[in-house]
């Protein structure tokens, strides 16, 4: 009888519900980043190394000198760089970006475990948590609903870059490199200047995921922490057809997918964790055959990344 | 090829001393970079060489880490031939591991060359058919093939997972659950009483096969044309979807064979530790050998080296052996970045005309 025994089901639902915002954040930053860069005409499948250099660089700096906000600073500070590494290779003549991007991952991974190695172990003051569980006297609800304040920068990062993206001049001329680089070129709009800044930008943002992988949740350094989220980035783009506020709602999927596996689990039933862990790719690649076409391309896809095959 | 000279022409020169030149670099990079973590700089290239290539103890080691680079690398440069680009080499290598651990449980009452033969035409075909159904899309539909074969490794990933945890488990792997155990007598053997496996051979053999059909046969020049120009190839009457998707299965068969050999000589069977990124690592094997299956033999011999000697590093100099990934990481930076070299140093330019090529 599963109702006999354990807490009721609406204690796991909102518990599931505090895994799915909590488990939502990294691919937030991580997509928000890879969506401005692909906007741009550019893909970074690099975010990994992004991911893993910036938890390991925000950890070892909020460890440091005792503050979590200075180690967001530095994540998006080793973002920042890593980002403008691969969009400077990336405009360099003959190179393709899918090999620059796996190459970051190999040189990010490498970096963060040379340095990483001496501080697998301790923990590093972690960002403060916001209580929106308070009204209520049951400890299950408060625990689900202790949230991060960078799941409300995630939202306003997305908000913000919606309008940016659509609303601004310099957003315009993006999606323009990104859509047609030539014409934009022709117009006077550098392409090779607003790839690189939308790419250093992008890997700025994945950086503060990287952040709160070490500094939030689940708040320790380890070599597999970031468990592909990173190189999912892509994915989860795709998934929001190439729209931040999309995106948004795509990281609170992936997150509540990311998060059903060990709710099930802890409710006994084990049967197809992987194959749940595994449904947002398959989702994805469900809808990217289902909106495909014998001839043209994904809604909101830049035509840049399609002359890039 | 009509040169009478006997001298390798300048572009062969160049395409030798950019790779090199970069190489060198990276070797300075990273030297200096030991340096400030308080190693001296030449004994990390002693120690590097020593794991890598110092004894046959070591060479041994090299060629096995050789192996599975190569074969994977054949995976993104076949399809790169006929102008796909995928990076599904790690799903094509699991689904093959995974084929060829069932194909061998199910033949364990057959004589040992039949089971042999058995696994390593499932892994081909598993992870052909994996990494061609990625080019069909990509061909017929326009779903960009880069991003199906990423989302593909995770799916071939977690599928095994499941498999492997569930209806294949075998109930005596506790801790890291797997198939059961292919019989000793029917995995793969080791080459003249070494720790070398066949599969050095599969991936060399493998790898002048793909230069033999891809640089000296009609159909690796139709290739050439479906790569330049999909549309005039069909207009000339080539079966481009055809082509596509034939160089694109052989990739896949070639990573899939990776993944047989990793199953039927290292691991012995199918589990989580087939998934350890040789896949990944290919990739930029094939990107840094410019898609050519010569030059995979002689980035995988010496990428499989650099791998083998990270615990080199760590005994020899106390170095975290995650230094040896920062060493790969600078190598494929550089040589990516002389890419854009080619063509720049007026040294390497022909005198005479060269001879036009598609």
């Amino acid at each position: 009888m599963p109702h006999s025994e354990g807490p009721p089901l609406w204690i796991l639902a909102v518990a599931l519900f505090g895994a799915a915002l909590r488990g939502s954040i990294p691919y937030m930053f991580v997509s928000l980043g890879e969506c401005l860069t692909e906007k741009s005409g550019r893909i970074n499948l690099g975010m990994e190394g992004v991911l893993l250099m910036s938890a390991m660089t925000s950890f070892a700096v909020s460890q440091a000198t005792g503050s979590p906000w200075l180690g967001v600073l530095a994540a998006v500070t080793v973002g920042a760089v890593l980002g403008l590494i691969h969009a400077g290779l990336s405009e360099l003549r003959g190179v393709n970006d899918i090999a620059a991007g796996i190459a970051m991952v190999v040189f990010g991974s490498g970096l963060a475990f040379f340095f990483g190695k001496q501080f697998v172990a301790p923990m590093a003051p972690q960002l403060p948590v916001i209580e929106l569980g308070s009204w209520s006297a049951n400890p299950a609800i408060r625990a689900a609903l202790r949230i991060n304040p960078l799941f409300f920068l995630g939202v306003v990062t997305a908000f913000v870059l919606h309008y940016l993206l659509l609303h601004t001049r310099w957003g315009m001329h993006v999606r323009a490199v990104g859509d047609a680089p030539e014409a934009a070129q022709s117009m006077g709009i550098s392409a090779r200047q607003h790839r690189v800044v939308a790419t250093t930008i992008g890997a700025a943002l994945a950086g503060i995921g990287g952040a709160h992988l070490t500094l939030c949740f689940p708040g320790i350094w380890s070599e597999g922490i970031s468990g592909g989220q990173g190189l999912m980035a892509v994915a989860l783009v795709i998934f929001a057809q190439w729209a931040p506020l999309r995106c948004l709602a795509a990281s609170l999927f992936f997150g509540a997918a990311q998060a059903l596996g060990p709710s099930l689990q802890s409710i006994g039933f084990s049967g197809y964790y992987h194959l749940l862990n595994a449904s947002p790719y398959v989702l994805t690649l469900v809808l990217m055959i289902l909106s495909s076409s014998t001839r043209g391309r994904l809604t909101g896809m830049p035509r840049a990344l399609e002359a890039n095959q | 090829m009509s040169r009478s000279s006997f001298l390798p022409s300048r572009k062969t020169l160049e395409s030798f001393a950019i790779p090199v030149g970069a190489f060198l670099l990276s070797m300075i990079l990273f030297g200096a970079f030991c340096t400030l973590w308080g190693a001296p700089f030449l004994s990390v290239f002693s120690s590097i060489y020593r794991a890598g290539f110092g004894s046959w103890y070591a060479w041994q080691n090299s060629l096995l880490r050789a192996a599975p680079l190569m074969l994977c690398a054949l995976c993104t440069a076949l399809p790169a031939r006929a102008g796909i680009i995928t990076v599904g080499n790690e799903g094509a290598f699991v689904v093959g591991g995974l084929a060829c651990a069932v194909a061998g449980l199910w033949t364990q009452a057959a004589p040992a060359w039949v089971s042999l033969f058995a696994m390593a035409v499932a892994g081909a075909i598993a992870g052909g058919v994996w990494i061609a159904s990625a080019a069909a899309l990509q061909h017929y539909r326009h779903v960009n093939a880069v991003i199906s074969s990423l989302l593909l490794n995770y799916i071939a990933i977690a599928c095994m997972l499941q498999l492997v945890e569930g209806p294949l488990r075998d109930p005596e792997s506790l801790n890291s659950p797997a198939t059961r155990a292919i019989i000793p007598a029917h995995q793969l053997g080791h080459l003249f009483h070494s720790r070398v496996h066949w599969g050095i051979v599969f991936s060399v053999v493998a790898s002048l096969l793909s230069w033999l059909f891809l640089d000296h046969t009609v159909w690796g020049m139709k290739l050439k044309i479906v790569r330049g120009n999909r549309r005039a190839a069909t207009l000339i009457g080539l079966p481009t979807g055809a082509l596509i998707l034939t160089a694109s299965f052989l990739g896949g068969a070639a990573a899939g064979l990776a993944g047989m050999v990793e199953v039927a000589a290292v691991q012995g069977r199918a589990g989580h530790a087939i998934a350890a990124g040789y896949g990944y690592v290919g990739i930029l094997v094939a990107f840094l050998a410019r898609q050519s299956p010569l030059r995979i033999i002689v980035v995988s011999l010496i990428l499989g080296a650099v791998v083998a000697s990270g615990g080199g590093l760590q005994r020899d100099l106390d170095l975290p052996d995650a230094s040896i990934a920062v060493f790969e990481g600078i190598v494929f930076l550089l040589i990516l970045a002389s890419e854009a070299l080619y063509g720049r140093f007026t040294w390497f330019e022909e005198k005479e005309l060269s001879d036009a090529t598609l």
